[in-house]
């Protein structure tokens, strides 16, 4: 391999580790609040990327118009699925909770398929972002730039946010101890609506990234992303925010380096993850950056 | 005791009396549904076993399928079916010539399925919770991209087609045998199910889902008993799977996806997580309303043609019961003589105690 196509793979890498960061910190945030894992998250991918698509291609409004109305949208739409499908659950068993995520998770991909039928449509990417420039030899997509720059700008605002606000020191009450933090005064419905918002926007921002780096939509194109991101956030440290970064570069960047060095394994890409996650939860239950929770009898 | 093995023959002499009649009475399609509602009513039972009794959330199920389903038809076809369906890549020459018939072909996939249920199960069954329900899931999807990617033993994503289904049922010749098999299964799977949960083995598991930590002070050995439960779940998830290609005639890797699991995790959750006869009336019921909402595809009253608005149904149908109605139709109890007389003295009770 030349160095050319070395650095070419791993600006790419970098490019679908952030958003798998970006999608993951919302994995990681929710867990951490109400140690579920929310299996709907993936299906904000979905439903921003189909809004944005709508948006530009029925009412052909500006590309940041339209990219500005997907993520409010869908923010909205993540903050209605906890309302409506967890929080009338919070007392129940974990379990019933999950299958309740996975039950919006499939109601969402179904609603996608009536609404927007199966049939894959191609993304129109703005200008702005499909721009090639050649920097010696070297072949890079101006997206591949603004991926990695906005995952940064995003992240450095949240950790702002929770470490900085009080709303973000809520967050980490919450996070910390759920009942404890109800005493304290803490509107512990509004931070947990507020923690799921933040989380759809973010993967509302990853969302619209994920279809312009992979242009074509169809109902069930957040499956396999969300878990992925899934993946990257235990990887990390499941309810640490810096930890979901991490996992999700070092997912990114494996997942292409190990398509990139052996071609011939590329079909097991999807499995790469999977297997992953199988080692890391065997080895370090708790993830790279995760610290390690004692179990109450 | 003795009551109980009398109820148990007659219950089965019902069923068999009913096939009687329903395959001789059914159209071809309809007898497909019948087939089918049998075939998940041995996908939910067996998952049943790891979910509702034993507490462990696995979503393997969908990959153990498919194990159960590739073993059963790679041994059944025989070499020139073979040689049709592997026209991109020649299958590998020590699986060409076999040739087996149906019933060693149906308990092959099912053992296959059970050592795929032992490989994965010893090491992820020392997690819990969400954790278990990821990594299991997780090895159902690696299972279908192996398949995906075997070209030459799976065929990968072209699938194998034209699947031959059994003549004949116990040596003999007749119109229907797919059907008998099919429900000699389910009787077989139930009764051993049944058995199971009632042993004290099953009470160590159900010991295991009630507290984990009380049943190990109490001399379970979890680890060896959840090991157990996924072999013995995955054993009829895989024989499931053979019947249900034998059904399909035709099978590829999509069919295995993460969204069989679910659906079959559905039946459970309907039917009462830790509830035999709960997943079997669900299974029943669920299969043939699947079919019969198939109207809602195919546009009514007015309304135009609406592809996929069936299973929009479906899934809020789920969250609905898992919202309001968690315990399912039979919570973790079972269908008895006593709770349906019970049923029938309640519904006769209540006007009298209105009137008062």
């Amino acid at each position: 391999m030349t160095l050319q196509e070395f650095l070419q793979n791993f600006a790419n890498g970098i490019s679908l580790g952030s958003l798998y960061a970006l999608i993951a910190i919302g994995y990681t945030m929710v867990y951490g609040i109400l140690r579920l894992i929310n299996f709907a998250h993936g299906e904000m991918i979905m439903v921003a990327a189909y809004i944005a698509f709508y948006t530009v291609f029925i009412f052909s409004m500006p590309w940041y118009i339209s990219f500005f109305i997907a993520i409010i949208i869908t923010t909205i739409v993540g903050i209605l699925v906890e309302r409506l499908a967890y929080k009338p659950l919070r007392s129940s068993p974990r379990v019933t909770i999950l299958i309740s995520a996975i039950g919006v998770s499939f109601f969402l991909q179904n609603l996608g398929i009536v609404l927007f039928t199966g049939r894959p449509k191609a993304f129109q990417v703005p200008t702005l972002f499909s721009q090639v420039y050649t920097i010696k030899g070297v072949n890079i997509v101006s997206l591949t730039f603004f991926i990695p720059t906005i995952t940064v700008v995003l992240l450095i605002l949240l950790v702002y946010v929770i470490n900085n606000t009080k709303i973000g020191m809520a967050m980490r009450a919450v996070a910390k101890d759920y009942d404890t933090s109800s005493l304290m005064g803490i509107d512990v419905n509004k931070i947990i609506s507020v923690t799921f918002g933040i989380g759809s926007a973010l993967a509302a921002i990853g969302g619209i990234m994920w279809s312009m780096k992979f242009p074509q939509l169809t109902p069930t194109m957040g499956l396999m992303p969300g878990l992925k991101c899934f993946i990257a956030a235990v990887l990390g440290g499941i309810g640490n925010i810096t930890g979901a970064v991490v996992g999700g570069f070092i997912l990114g960047l494996t997942e292409i380096l190990l398509v990139a060095f052996l071609p011939d394994l590329s079909g097991y890409r999807d499995a790469f993850a999977f297997i992953l996650l199988i080692l890391i939860l065997l080895v370090k239950p708790t993830g790279i950056l995760g610290e390690k929770i004692a179990e109450k009898v | 005791m003795k009551r109980k093995i009398i109820t148990s023959l007659i219950i089965i002499g019902i069923v068999i009396a009913i096939l009687m009649l329903l395959q001789n009475t059914l159209d071809n399609f309809k007898l497909r549904i019948l087939n089918l509602a049998g075939i998940y009513v041995i996908f939910a039972v067996s998952m049943n076993l790891i979910n509702g009794f034993t507490g462990q959330l696995a979503l393997g199920h969908a990959g153990f399928i498919a194990v159960g389903a590739y073993t059963y038809t790679l041994l059944v076809m025989d070499s020139d079916l073979k040689s049709m369906n592997f026209f991109l890549e020649p299958i590998v020459p020590f699986l060409s010539s076999v040739h087996w018939p149906f019933l060693p072909a149906v308990i092959m996939g099912g053992l296959l399925a059970g050592l795929a249920g032992l490989l994965i199960g010893a090491p992820v069954l020392r997690l819990r919770g969400d954790y278990l329900a990821i990594a299991t899931l997780g090895f159902g999807e690696i299972i279908r991209t192996v398949f995906t990617n075997t070209q030459s033993i799976t065929n990968g994503s072209l699938g194998l087609k034209a699947i031959p289904m059994p003549k004949s049922f116990l040596f003999i010749e007749m119109k229907n045998a797919f059907t008998w098999w099919v429900w000699t299964a389910v009787i077989i799977t139930v009764i051993f199910h049944f058995l199971l949960v009632s042993s004290s083995y099953g009470r160590a598991l159900k010991a295991i889902r009630e507290d984990e930590k009380a049943a190990e002070a109490m001399g379970v050995n979890i680890f060896k008993h959840k090991v157990w439960a996924m072999v013995i779940s995955s054993f009829f998830a895989g024989i499931g799977g053979a019947l249900l290609a034998s059904l399909m005639t035709t099978i590829d890797p999509l069919m295995f996806r993460f969204t069989l699991t679910f659906n079959i995790l559905l039946i459970v959750v309907l039917g009462g997580m830790g509830s035999i006869s709960g997943s079997v009336i669900s299974a029943v019921v669920v299969t043939i309303l699947m079919e019969w909402l198939r109207f809602l595809d195919q546009g009514f009253m007015g309304l135009p043609e609406i592809p996929g608005l069936r299973m929009v149904v479906f899934s809020t149908l789920l969250l609905l019961v898992v919202l309001f109605y968690p315990r399912g139709l039979m919570g973790n109890e079972e269908l008895s003589w006593n709770k349906i007389t019970k049923m029938f003295q309640r519904f006769h009770m209540q006007p009298r105690e209105v009137r008062k």
